[in-house]
């Protein structure tokens, strides 16, 4: 019986790498420089280059956009052990993923776990074929890491609620179709009793939004405003005030994502940028003794974060899961990207530090190191992570 | 490969969680301590012997279980988090795994079963300097009709008093070669030392040493290859002991943080105990994936095994400076006394750092290894 299954496997990884070869276009299995390398979908999609619009019609073709979801949903109906082929295969290729969405990553997991059926079948199928581009809608100016105090209401009006509001750093709002929001429906219940998981079509009246510009010079989030905006009552997912616990959830597989979990695309190893860039001494060893033993120490820790992704994914299939294991991947897998780039920078020395005055092309390398000091803030900072691992997996007393 | 533990070598271990538990924990530890420095229990090891643990990597011609080196490093990790003291490392981990990787036909039926059985007790002299390296010896061992004779000198020999055999790693012109040598010959002389783990080290000078050449390990097989796969052994194995020691030093300081009280509250509703607490467990979850990948890349016959090894062993002596001293400093004024376990957690590790090369050599390795 075992080995049965071992060979059907081992036809599919066959399969499988046979398939990727022959239609993943070359451009598709280069690392990707900026997130808008990937295809984001939506309702205004628009394809970069031809190559990923042929990426990504033939993963939806094949139905492996999303491939480890049901079949009615849209998805490709693998088992685990399937998809970590299929993943294993793209990243063995550096296959990008061909679509990139908060749908898949956030949203449908949510949906998937809370959601009625008519809502899964819905919104789901409209994820995978990339038609609606998807944001998030939970901090509020006074309500980020105390994520629960948020004040954004939703009053009942019969047939419909009425939101008014702001929401904050919601990534992408100003491109979105659409926004997952978490929204006061009882004033009067302790703070996390109160809260309701909605979701909201972004060209409704009274929606506005307001970009942010970050440190890196790019403006990919906004300020997100709503005045009076009226949301059909069926746009609610899960129960009316208990909109916490899917909240929660949702946030586990976020952690999970910027964690760097299911990543296929494959990052450059610092040392081969370390050997393009410096000097070596006689015996081809990088000449700055002290970079070379930090990159020997940070490539160890990478190397060994990887293989706890996949110990730690090995192990949940025999059932050993605990939740709060993603925010130990969400603090540990951003502390390290940020290390990365604290060391391509150092490696970079004074040309490292070039800006330049169009923030789409030049100082590609300072701008993301910019941009990485907020992985270790979004998604729920470092030491929220630091809090959760605390009470939840080692059982310290809070006072 | 899954990187988990089959249900076999979860059998294992817990067995080895519940001898070692009952017959060697920290307490038997001290009474051997404080028993003029006695190296081991002998009873234990004869309990160790019947639950095949001698046996486990021995492979099944030589009657052994071959149950492979996931297994052993199960049981070092108990140890580890015990502190047990048995010649499992020198005699097992190091000895039958050497015997295991040569290619001496005669040499491995004569000695295996002495090993598994415990009677025999096996040791390996390679280390020279005050640190570990395995490219400069200056123990050389040179041909006389049908016999060698070794000269030159070995450190922090493990169990180097008690073992009846000595691995002796030389050079033989240009070469590596490593020899079978008879504790009791003449020309040796043996100095025992203690080290900071209450543990039995022992400096050994060779002079003229005579040994048949029938004792040499690697006939055919190439000494630089011979010497490589076992240090992929050591180094694995060791980090396994170390993982042990983590975890172990880690539970007793989280249920202190449970139990002790200042200001009138639980110390453990500091959170700048509670942040400290989980960089621990964090870096520890990160040391049970590398020594299991390194243990299966051995079992697997994986190529890239030493690189696993070497990664697991920097990995490991990194994490266990880190987690004992944070041990002591969350433990207060308790953490230094004598009286408090979690001082030997500190004074074994240090020495399991050292034992086969601590984190810069190891650091340093894997730079060489990818090129830079
Ligand atoms: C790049 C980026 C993208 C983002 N995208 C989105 C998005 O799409 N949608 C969305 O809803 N939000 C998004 N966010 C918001 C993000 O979730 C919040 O910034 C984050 O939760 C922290 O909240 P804050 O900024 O208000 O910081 P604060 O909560 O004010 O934190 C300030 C400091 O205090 C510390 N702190 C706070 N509370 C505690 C505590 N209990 N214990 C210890 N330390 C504490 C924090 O760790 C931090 O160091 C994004 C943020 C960034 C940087």
């Amino acid at each position: 019986m075992e080995t049965k299954i071992s060979v059907s496997l081992s036809d599919f990884r066959t399969e499988t790498r046979a398939w990727l070869e022959a239609n993943c276009p070359e451009s598709m299995r280069q690392p990707v420089k900026d997130p808008f390398d990937l295809f984001w979908g939506g309702r205004n999609a628009k394809f970069n280059s031809e190559d990923q619009r042929l990426w990504f019609e033939r993963m939806l073709e094949k139905k492996w956009v999303v491939p480890y979801w049901e079949a009615k949903y849209g998805g490709g109906g693998l088992t685990s052990d399937e998809n970590n082929i299929l993943t294993q295969e793209m990243t063995r290729l550096g296959c990008r993923k061909p679509l990139y969405s908060f749908g898949i990553s956030m949203l449908g997991p949510a949906l998937l776990n809370f959601a009625s059926e008519d809502q899964k079948l819905h919104y789901l199928p409209q994820i995978v074929e990339g038609k609606i581009w998807w944001c998030q809608g939970y901090s509020e100016p006074n309500a980020g890491s105390d994520l629960a105090s948020l004040q954004t209401k939703a009053i009942d009006k019969g047939d419909h609620y009425e939101i008014t509001g702001s929401k904050v750093w919601t990534s992408y709002a100003d491109k979105s179709d659409w926004i997952f929001c978490l929204v006061r429906t009882d004033f009067n219940a302790t703070k996390h009793n109160g809260i309701s998981f909605i979701l909201i079509d972004m060209t409704s009246k009274g929606v506005s939004t307001r970009p942010i510009k970050l440190i890196s010079g790019k403006s990919p989030f906004c300020e997100t405003f709503f005045d009076g905006v009226k949301v059909p009552k069926e746009n609610l997912i899960g129960n009316l005030n208990e909109g916490w616990t899917i909240a929660k959830y949702l946030l586990t597989h976020e952690r999970q994502m910027i964690g760097g979990i299911g990543e296929t695309d494959v990052k450059k190893e610092v040392h081969t940028t370390a050997l393009e860039k410096l000097s070596l001494n006689s015996s081809g060893a990088i000449s700055d003794g002290v970079l070379r033993n930090q990159i020997s120490d940070f490539e160890m820790d990478e190397e060994i974060f990887d293989l706890t992704i996949q110990r730690v994914t090995d192990e949940a299939k025999t059932g050993n899961n605990s939740g709060a294991l993603s925010s130990f991947f969400k603090f540990y897998g951003t502390e390290l990207n940020i290390a990365r780039h604290e060391l391509l920078m150092s490696i970079g020395g004074s040309e490292a530090l070039f800006w330049g005055e169009n923030e789409k092309k030049d100082g590609d390398l300072a701008r993301k190191f910019c941009r990485s000091k907020g992985n270790s803030i979004e998604g729920g900072t470092s030491e929220i992570q630091l809090n959760i691992i605390s009470k939840l997996i080692l059982g310290l007393p809070t006072k | 490969m899954a990187l988990i533990i089959t249900e076999e070598q979860k059998m294992l271990k817990d067995s080895a969680t519940e001898l070692l538990s009952a017959k060697a924990p920290i307490s038997q530890m001290r009474e051997l301590r404080d028993s003029k420095y006695t190296p081991f229990d002998k009873e234990l090891w004869e309990e160790m012997v019947a639950m095949g643990w001698t046996a486990l990597t021995v492979p099944e011609r030589y009657n052994g279980l071959d149950f492979g080196f996931v297994g052993l490093g199960q049981i070092l990790e108990e140890t580890g988090r015990n502190l047990s003291k048995s010649p499992l490392i020198s005699s097992i981990l190091l000895g039958a795994s050497a015997l295991r990787l040569s290619d001496n036909e005669a040499l491995k039926v004569k000695l295996f079963p002495g090993i598994m059985e415990g009677t025999s007790q096996l040791t390996l002299a390679i280390q020279e300097g005050k640190h570990h390296q395995t490219s400069i010896f200056n123990t050389q061992a040179i041909l006389k009709g049908d016999k060698y004779v070794i000269n030159g000198s070995k450190t922090m020999v493990i169990d180097g008093t008690t073992a009846n055999l000595f691995i002796v790693a030389c050079l033989v012109d240009e070469n590596y070669s490593l020899f079978i040598v008879d504790a009791k010959s003449s020309g040796i002389t043996v100095s025992k030392k203690i080290l900071m783990d209450s543990g039995s080290y022992a400096d050994i000078i060779f002079k003229n040493v005579e040994v048949s050449a029938e004792n040499q390990l690697n006939i055919k097989f190439d000494g630089r290859l011979f010497l490589d796969q076992l240090m992929t052994i050591s180094y694995s194995g060791i980090s396994a002991e170390l993982l042990g020691i983590c975890k172990q030093a880690f539970d007793i300081t989280i249920q202190y943080l449970k139990e002790r009280q200042q200001f009138g509250v639980i110390i453990g509703t500091y959170q700048a105990l509670q942040h400290r607490a989980v960089i621990l467990f964090s870096e520890i979850e990160l040391c049970k994936s590398i020594v299991l990948k390194a243990l299966q890349a051995i079992d697997e016959n994986d190529t890239s095994a030493l690189k696993y090894a070497h990664l697991a062993k920097a990995k490991l002596c990194k994490t266990a400076k880190l987690v004992t001293n944070e041990a002591i400093q969350l433990h207060g004024g308790i953490g230094v006394t004598d009286d408090a376990d979690i001082g030997f957690y500190l004074k074994r590790a240090r020495v399991a750092q050292q034992l086969f090369g601590d984190y810069n050599y190891h650091l340093d390795q894997l730079a060489k290894i990818k090129g830079y």
